[in-house]
């Protein structure tokens, strides 16, 4: 990214040979790779140094991968050092602690140590000076803790990888299905140009690593442990030797200086032969890697109950009058560093977080360190390589030859030129370590990286897009169903009003049919009634015109035509009855 | 010559009856192509492209009664996924659906807003969540930007607004490249 070039590199043809070092200790060699100039003698003639209290602290909720931290604090409380903040949200994160006591004077956005130059939530502290801790136990005996419990305490910690991925640390602890790990890496190789901070690590405080090496081999239950350090920090290996000298199946050697070769999946395989398959993780080949910052930080969560709250940063650089480490406070501004260190603010042409292959630029000079802050890189104009012009891919191969993970940077660059992502991803673009090998050898000076981190941040959004659209599809068809079911049941509901309507109206024509018939009948009787006493009164007209009947004989044929006319009344009178019934 | 006629007449019978019992056996329910035309385009369902939705745009390509170019979310990508699919050569947006912009969400001003349900029976996600004469509000999450809810509002209390970038939904930008255009090329064109 900013370094100048001297045209090809030494590390060109790919070899499968092994190289041998002082021990007997078989090593492999990974494909490609480069020796980019190595800077790093200028930031290790000092000691490390504590940095300055700052006045005020700012502390993203969002320092490591995963989901960002949830603020636990209000504004206006006082905090004590060391005290939880803001706790982890969901599996694949981690919590954010007090790096010093004071105020919580904001919680809001603040710019971040970040490519975009964006902003993010953050949590502001002003220190109060003080400097007080909370109440904070170190756990007495690691060994008599599961592994399990032993993950929680280094959750709990808020300790993730400081060698610049920022992974939370107790999930990659955690050897899953297994029983036991084969093999645990520490790294101490530190290839990246400029970049001291592990190196310096170790000649200090490798009793600290060593601790820590004890207590990640126990929640892993590793068999061996291997330290790997590039043979350009010889210091370092001797205080790494003397320090595991007592510890048993642990190893420190020495790799040869080959960039990148701090990268995890290449260091496995300089290590142990194996390589890590394309769409698994170290832990499927039965090896865990981790850096020796971070052993050193799970040693002090355990040994002494201190969360991390601080981390070593190398400020160097050409714009630094006397570049070293020191051990800042997580949450510090960089331009403090800069000032301490003897920095000229005017001289810096780019400020980049990181080293110079794989770090970013800054956008500004306050912004904080986070855990993943391993160096603060102030470049001079001088130091930064001529803007050279971009020309076009000859079709060399050189990028192929140096890249360490076997793609073909010059397909990739095609066709992410041509933003065909599908066929970026047939060429493996997501194996791609973002090394910048490929860019740091390339004649016609295309910046190759760039083109892969933008067709993987293309890819990402698609993806995202995609989900979404799902999800609008899901709900849109939801929607369409749930319109239909509620006009189907309007409409049941009419039907059945419009068929009770229809009962009813039925119901009632045949009451009046019925009742027609009742007086029908009724009036039919009424006649025949009429018709009996017409006949009778008759009757008895021409009786009393032929004789005089006797009373008695009178009586009884009045009862005989009355019981005559009377049966069939009843008849129909009971007819109707039944009907109704 | 007859037994040729017959073994061929044999023949035809024969695949005739597997293709007859395959077609049965093995029916499509649906329009699978539908379904693909479908999965390409952005969902938000907001008929700018003069269909009532997503769907009825896709069985409308299915077709041939629409132009690949009529989906205005979706851009040139969308164009270019349906012209791969088709097997058509992209074209470019047709300005009458509509313009390509930034993607935006809907934000009710919960000050103005009446509590009317309109734009709650307008949503075609149900993304606005209310209830008569309670202020409403958009699910930020779910909004698909498709402005449908704008026309219906009687006190135009919603706007549209960018949707902001943030750390995580941030990607890296194209790289940009300064450089002369070879002469080749130049001539070509």
């Amino acid at each position: 990214m900013a370094l100048p070039r001297g045209g090809r590199t030494e590390a060109g043809r790919a070899g499968e040979g092994f190289v041998s070092n002082a021990g007997a200790r078989r090593l492999w060699r990974f494909r490609g790779g480069v020796h980019p100039p190595q800077h790093k003698q200028v930031s290790t003639t000092l000691p490390v140094r504590p940095a300055a209290l700052p006045a005020r602290l700012t502390l993203p909720l969002h320092q490591h991968i995963g989901e960002p931290a949830e603020p636990l604090v209000k504004r206006g409380q006082q905090v004590l050092k060391g005290q939880l903040i803001a706790r982890p949200q969901g599996y694949v994160s981690a919590p954010v602690h007090a790096p010093t006591s004071g105020t919580v004077v904001d919680i809001g956005e603040y710019p971040v140590p970040h490519p975009s130059g964006l902003s993010a939530p953050c949590i502001v502290i002003e220190a109060d000076g003080e400097d007080r801790w909370i109440d904070h136990a170190p756990v007495a005996d690691y060994q008599s803790l599961s592994p399990s419990e032993l993950r929680n305490v280094i959750r709990e910690a808020g300790i993730v990888g400081l060698g610049g991925a920022g992974f939370p640390t107790y999930i990659k602890l955690n050897p899953g299905h297994r029983k036991a790990l084969d093999t645990l890496i520490l790294n101490g190789v530190e290839c990246e140009p400029y970049i001291t901070c592990d190196d310096m690590l170790m000649r200090e405080r490798a009793g600290e690593i060593a601790a820590g090496i004890g207590i990640v081999r126990h929640a892993l239950q590793a068999r061996q442990c291997l330290v790997a350090i590039e043979d350009n920090k010889p210091e370092a290996y001797d205080a790494m030797c003397r320090a595991t000298a007592h510890l048993e199946d642990v190893t420190v050697v020495q790799v040869p200086t080959l960039y990148p070769a701090g990268s995890e999946k290449q260091l496995i395989k300089v290590l142990t032969g194996k390589e890590v398959p394309s769409d698994g993780l170290a832990l499927h080949i039965g090896v865990v890697c981790t850096n020796v910052g971070t052993a050193a930080a799970v040693h002090r969560a355990i040994d002494r109950g201190e969360p991390l709250i601080s981390r070593l940063v190398t400020v160097t650089g050409g714009a630094i009058g006397r570049p070293g480490n020191l051990e800042v406070l997580l949450g510090t501004p960089m331009e403090e560093l800069i000032h301490q260190c003897a920095g000229d603010s005017g001289a810096i042409e780019r400020l980049v977080m990181g080293g110079p292959m794989m770090g970013f630029a800054l956008h500004r000079f306050d912004l904080p360190v986070i855990k993943t802050t391993n160096c603060v890189l102030a470049l001079t104009a001088a130091e930064l390589p001529p803007p050279r012009p971009v020309m076009p891919c000859i079709r060399c191969g050189a990028c192929a030859d140096v890249c360490p993970v076997n793609l073909l940077p010059q397909q990739l660059y095609w066709y992410s030129k041509a933003k065909d992502l599908d066929r970026v991803q047939e060429y493996h673009l997501f194996d791609c370590i973002e090394c910048g090998c490929c860019s740091y050898v390339c004649p016609s000076n295309i910046p190759l990286v760039q083109y892969f981190r933008y067709a993987k941040g293309d890819i990402w959004t698609r993806e995202r897009e995609k989900e979404k659209a799902d999800i609008a599809r899901r709900r849109h068809e939801f929607r369409l169903e749930r319109l239909a079911r509620e006009k189907a049941e309007r409409e049941a509901r009419r039907n059945r009003k419009k068929a009770a309507l229809q009962a009813d109206t039925a119901r009632r024509e045949k009451q009046a049919e019925i009742q027609e018939a009742i007086a029908r009948t009724q009036a039919r009787r009424r006649a025949a009634m009429k018709a009996a006493e017409t006949q009778r009164r008759k009757a008895q007209q021409t009786a009393r015109g032929r004789e005089r009947p006797s009373p008695a004989a009178r009586n009884a044929g009045g009862e005989g035509g009355n019981e005559k006319s009377g049966a069939p009344a009843g008849m129909t009178e009971d007819a109707p009855q039944g009907k109704d019934e | 010559m007859m037994a040729a006629i017959i073994a061929l007449t044999l023949l035809a019978v024969v695949f005739g009856l597997m293709l007859g019992f395959a077609a049965i056996r093995f029916k499509v329910e649906g329009d699978p192509l539908v379904d693909k035309i479908d999965a390409l385009l952005p969902q938000t369902q907001c008929g700018q492209c003069s269909y009532p939705g997503c769907r009825p745009y896709a069985e409308a390509i299915a077709k041939g009664e629409a132009d690949i170019n009529q989906c205005p979310p979706g851009g040139e990508t969308t164009i270019i996924a349906l012209a791969d699919l088709l097997d058509r050569d992209p074209k470019p947006l047709n300005p009458e659906n509509g313009t390509v912009k930034p993607k935006m969400v809907a934000v009710i001003d919960e000050q103005r807003c009446i509590g009317c349900t309109l734009c709650i029976q307008a949503c075609p996600v149900d993304a606005i969540l209310g209830a008569a004469k309670h202020m409403h509000t958009v699910i930020e999450s779910e909004c698909t930007g498709c402005e449908l809810c704008l026309p219906p509002c009687p006190v135009d209390c919603i706007d549209m607004v960018p949707l902001g970038q943030d750390i995580l939904t941030w990607k890296w930008p194209y790289p940009e490249e300064a450089a002369p255009k070879p002469a080749v090329l130049e001539k070509a064109s």
